[in-house]
């Protein structure tokens, strides 16, 4: 571990973590988790239920964002539980100059939010947002960053 | 077609076993933008005190959502699965999963809730070895859209 148990503190900051992200991302996504539904690489599909066009798999969020807690612990198998809800869809437009390029970021941080000297764990409270993509013609840059994932929490377990 | 409320309670059948691979954990983690060497190189993951690379803490998605097949595809439970949306999902994890865990998986319904013309669905999936350590329990919802929503 990365990190020593008896100095963690609720309230402490463990940092952010930016990620960019493709079409092409969501493919690798699809393809590694099996989850092929056509919503998170067919804007056509997406757009035929209601979506404003290709959205990323939740749990390809869940799964990118957990990195922040996994890297500041120094031990990927120390996370013992990991729960969020989902609340808004991270919009994924097309990019294309000569290959396929990052159209959006997510931003991760976290802040602890709980520690248990009994079970020697802490939880960590992560925020992850995205820009807001839902209008055709929105500016990653400067478009209103959304909450993407809500109660988004991770326990880290440390040795007894 | 809703959502039966009859289906809650009910445990579908295991999943064939489900085989760890070092290059499955390689490409999760590669796909989900995983650095670290665990889930790499196994000298890295030997060194840290695991038998094998070490699975990504979402990784165990890819066998619960093999058991949560039998519930999406049962007639019975009456999903479409077009108008579904993931509403939330949690992990706990009895122990890390590393290369080489044969692993099998059954979907329980814990609750359908009614929402609007539509259904909140909970199941959760209990994730073991084939010899019946307790490795994961994953626990989903799935917002099931009524057709006018």
């Amino acid at each position: 571990m990365n990190v020593d148990f008896e100095s963690l503190e609720k309230g402490q900051r463990i940092g952010e973590r930016r990620v960019a992200v493709s079409r092409a991302d969501l493919v690798a996504y699809a393809g590694a988790s099996g989850d092929m539904n056509p919503i998170h690489w067919n804007r056509e599909f997406a757009r035929s239920v209601g979506l404003p066009d290709v959205i990323a798999h939740g749990m390809f969020t869940m799964g990118a964002a957990v990195s922040l807690v996994t890297e500041w612990a120094g031990d990927p198998g120390a996370v013992v539980d990991y729960q969020t809800r989902f609340t808004k869809p991270v919009v994924v437009p097309n990019a294309y100059d000569a290959r396929v390029e990052p159209s959006t970021t997510l931003t991760v941080s976290g802040v602890i939010g709980a520690v248990d000297p009994d079970a020697r764990t802490v939880r960590v409270d992560l925020t992850v947002t995205a820009p807001d993509l839902t209008e055709p013609d929105a500016d990653p840059a400067t478009a209103k960053a959304l909450k993407v994932l809500v109660k988004a929490q991770a326990v880290v377990g440390f040795p007894h | 077609m809703a959502v039966s409320q009859d289906v809650v309670g009910t445990t579908y059948p295991s999943i064939p076993p489900y085989l760890v691979g070092r290059e499955k954990i390689r490409e999760f983690a590669a796909a989900v933008k995983a650095a670290d060497p665990a889930h790499h190189d196994v000298a890295s993951a030997r060194a840290a005190g695991y038998t094998d690379l070490v699975a990504p803490p979402t990784f165990a998605v890819v066998v619960s959502q093999r058991a949560d097949a039998a519930l999406v595809n049962d007639p019975a439970a009456g999903i479409d699965f077009s108008r579904v949306v993931h509403a939330d999902q949690r992990f706990t994890h009895h122990r890390p999963i590393v290369a080489g865990d044969e692993l099998t998986a059954a979907v329980t319904v814990d609750a359908v809730r009614p929402l609007g013309s539509g259904a909140m669905v909970t199941s959760r999936v209990e994730i073991t070895t084939v010899a019946g350590e307790k490795v994961a329990t994953t626990v989903s919802s799935l917002l099931v859209r009524g057709e006018e929503q």
